[in-house]
């Protein structure tokens, strides 16, 4: 994309170019970034650039839950004071803080990175379920918790994944139907999160 | 026609992306204008108006505002959500299957309102059926008949003489039967059971109810499959991503 207002030194042309690459942000914002970036002091610039290298050389998947971490395992899943008969499985790595801040789920998490979405090419294949029935293996864990988002593709996934894990012998229950059908866990407020897990159902 | 500034149409909802923060792009079949791209704002934060009434899978009555680019969904009421569809897994992916079959076979604002009763009409028998599959090669063969593929059944698609009441040949690039001297000469042509014409020249001509009426065994099912696939894939010159996972349940369900 050619940002064709103001002509630009080569540096600042090409950090306008990759702030506008940036979901939400269009070429007279980027513009507006990256002149106020030149003007600020270079600490600031600095931590500003050290931050982002760090999403990137630090992050990583958990090797358990396959949550985004800085260590491994992450946070959750060294807890030792939570419970790890029951497992959460979400979407998306993003869907476990609106569940943590409801205190509800004492136990672990599992991120499945993505639903079943047939006509996008996405099977269980490009999903982490391998992940999961692997942790349900070892016979600690009694209950799945599915909280995929509640609309078609969601339920979808909810359902195959109760195929799964039926003839396991472990206790598989969705989120309550007090979610809207259609919107997404992310955008869920705490309330209403809350009572969908204290009143999840057996699937 | 020319489209004003608001305006309100029927659609069903055939395909939602994520599009920014909250809001979505959703693809519409519709009476009147056939496929249609329109954004659905804020519908996925849980207290959006929209919410389920613009689920994929979904009737709805849809009141749109012209925008710069793509139209805008400002109101939405569902007609029919298909609720026993959207309870069983096989059915739900039936109905993503026809709906990428429609995607993929329709450009934008082109008028079918024939296509648009045929998938209605296959969500409601998707909704009670037994037999998603045929529910599938029904739609499948209409669908191809309404887009101007309709496959030729009755007569040899290359010479036009009658087709003798054997095995004969099935060409997609012919798109239809073959009598088998112009088989011969079509080497990517494939057999097709008397029993398979049968069964696709009675489907090709009749409704659901009376489609419904005809048993196949698992062997005739797979045929009927295999030729339908074949002929979409050559059409489309790829193959529905679909179909991947309407294998993969089929396979998982016959292990049980
Ligand atoms: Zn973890
Ligand atoms: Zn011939």
């Amino acid at each position: 994309m050619s940002i064709d207002f103001m002509p630009a030194a080569e540096p600042i042309a090409r950090l306008i170019e990759e702030f506008n690459k940036l979901p939400g942000i269009g070429p007279k914002s980027a513009q507006r970034l990256a002149y106020h970036l030149l003007q600020a002091p270079a600490e600031k610039a600095e931590a500003l650039a050290e931050a982002i290298t760090a999403i990137k050389e630090k992050l990583s998947l958990c090797s358990i839950c396959l949550n985004i971490t800085d260590s491994d395992p992450c946070i959750i899943c060294r807890d030792g004071e939570r419970d790890p008969s029951k497992i959460c499985v979400v979407e998306e790595p993003i869907d476990i803080l609106p569940l943590e801040r409801t205190r509800k789920h004492a136990g672990l998490y599992h991120v499945l990175h993505g639903v079943i979405a047939p006509a996008d090419g996405i099977g269980p294949e490009e999903l982490k379920i391998k992940e999961l029935l692997s942790r349900l293996d070892g016979g600690l864990v009694t209950e799945v918790i599915l909280a995929t988002n509640p609309n078609l593709e969601g339920e979808a996934t909810a359902m195959y994944l109760q195929r799964l894990i039926a003839p396991l012998d472990i206790r598989v229950t969705r989120l309550a139907r007090g979610l809207p059908f259609g919107g997404d866990l992310e955008y869920a407020d705490d309330v209403t999160l809350s009572r969908a897990l204290e009143g999840r159902q057996e699937m | 026609m020319t489209v004003p500034r608001v305006y309100q149409t029927e659609a069903i909802i055939i395909k939602r992306t994520k599009l920014g923060e909250a809001d979505r792009i959703l693809t519409l079949y519709t009476p009147d204008l056939g496929k249609l791209k329109a954004v659905a704002k804020g519908t996925r934060r849980p207290k959006s108006k929209l919410g389920g009434h613009v689920e994929l899978l979904t009737h709805s009555l849809l009141m749109l505002a012209r925008g710069r680019n793509l139209d805008i969904i400002t109101q939405a009421q569902t007609i029919n959500s298909f609720s026993p569809l959207k309870d069983d897994l096989e059915r739900i992916s039936c109905g993503l299957y026809v709906s990428e079959l429609v995607d993929s076979f329709t450009a934008e604002r082109i008028e079918n309102r024939r296509l648009f009763n045929l998938l209605l009409e296959t969500l409601h028998q998707l909704s009670q059926a037994k037999n998603g599959e045929l529910a599938l090669r029904y739609f499948e063969l209409h669908l191809l008949d309404h887009l101007g593929y309709r496959p030729q059944l009755q007569r040899c698609a290359s010479c036009g003489s009658p087709l003798q009441p054997v095995t004969n040949l099935f060409s997609s690039g012919q798109g239809g039967v073959l009598c088998h001297e112009c088989g011969y000469q079509e080497p990517i042509a494939r057999s097709l059971s008397l029993n398979a014409l049968k069964v696709l020249r009675l489907w090709q001509n009749c409704d659901y109810a009376t489609a419904n009426r005809v048993n196949t065994n698992s062997e005739l099912s797979l045929e009927l499959e295999q030729v339908m696939r074949e002929y979409i894939r050559y059409l489309l010159e790829r193959q529905v991503k679909s179909t991947d996972w309407l294998d993969k349940l089929k396979k998982e369900t016959h292990q049980k």
